[in-house]
């Protein structure tokens, strides 16, 4: 029952590190580019993803349960800023018509 | 075997994640963004970690993009309403290069780092359970687990309040 997953024996677990951080590399440029809202939030849940993923690898790897908890209570927090935040969106919608974040730029002076 | 498909599914991972960033239709991000999450619980079932592989399912392609979809669907969005972002090259081309930059330093940084493996006599491959985790989760973790659903509990206060409707305040 105590076998090692082969992923373990054969992964290094440099490449996680390099996949994760890819991954977090997109969601930034994401978040750079889009000026739509909704996509920069998704984006946002990329870079968390990033994070559990790793976090994930990390925890199977050294056999240590503690960082599998932290991936459950980061998707706790990301599932009350989503709530949140898409309320924010649906409110700034219902003023503006738009969720463009370049209208959005009153505070900038 | 394995091996061959952590590689297959770290790369559908980025293309699908590519796909939410550069597709231009936001309710086919979404879609990209929801084949992303059924990878990452691929990947999290491939570490035999499967609580987080479920949760992750549930909680991400349950809950949180259904609520992306509906919004996207109830705000009307369609593809051109970006389409005055068409003329701004230079703010994309500065991102992605400044983005391919960072990614070419956390590379080269993580390059050389060891980051040390798995210790064969000690290994517990049934650590991802749901038995071991609820266990720590209700022993260890228990004041950041009922904090959660304070949080919880604040955010839906929160979401109720902005999504009212305001009848005497001023649409600016």
């Amino acid at each position: 029952m105590n076998e090692i997953p082969e992923v373990i024996r054969t992964i290094p677990l440099q490449h996680y590190l390099f996949f994760s951080s890819a991954l977090f590399v997109i969601g930034i440029i994401g978040v750079l580019t889009r000026r739509n809202a909704i996509i920069i939030f998704m984006c946002i849940e990329l870079m968390l993803n990033a994070s559990n993923i790793l976090l994930t690898a990390f925890s199977a790897y050294r056999s240590d349960a503690n960082g599998q908890v932290f991936v459950f209570f980061i998707m706790a927090v990301a599932a009350a800023e989503v709530c949140v935040g898409l309320a924010i969106i649906v409110m700034i919608y219902r003023n503006l018509r738009s969720t463009d974040v370049k209208i959005l730029s009153n505070l900038k002076w | 075997m394995t091996g061959n498909l952590f590689y297959f599914l770290a790369f559908l991972t980025l293309f699908a994640a590519l796909g939410v960033v550069f597709s231009k239709n936001p309710v086919y991000s979404i879609l990209c963004l929801i084949l992303t999450f059924f990878c990452l619980s691929g990947h999290y079932i491939l570490l035999n970690a499967q609580f987080v592989a479920a949760v992750n399912i549930i909680v991400y392609a349950g809950a949180i993009m259904v609520l992306f979809l509906f919004v996207i669907m109830f705000l009307n969005l369609n593809a051109d309403t970006e389409l005055a972002q068409a003329k701004l090259t230079i703010t994309k081309v500065a991102g992605v290069i400044s983005g391919g930059m960072l990614l070419v330093i956390m590379i080269a940084v993580l390059k050389d780092v060891d980051p040390g493996t798995y210790d064969p006599e000690n290994f517990d491959s049934q650590i991802g359970m749901v038995e071991n985790l609820g266990l720590l989760l209700f022993t260890k973790y228990l004041l950041p687990f009922e904090l959660a659903s304070v949080l919880f509990l604040v955010a839906m206060v929160g979401a109720v309040m902005l999504g009212k409707k305001e009848t005497q305040q001023r649409h600016f």
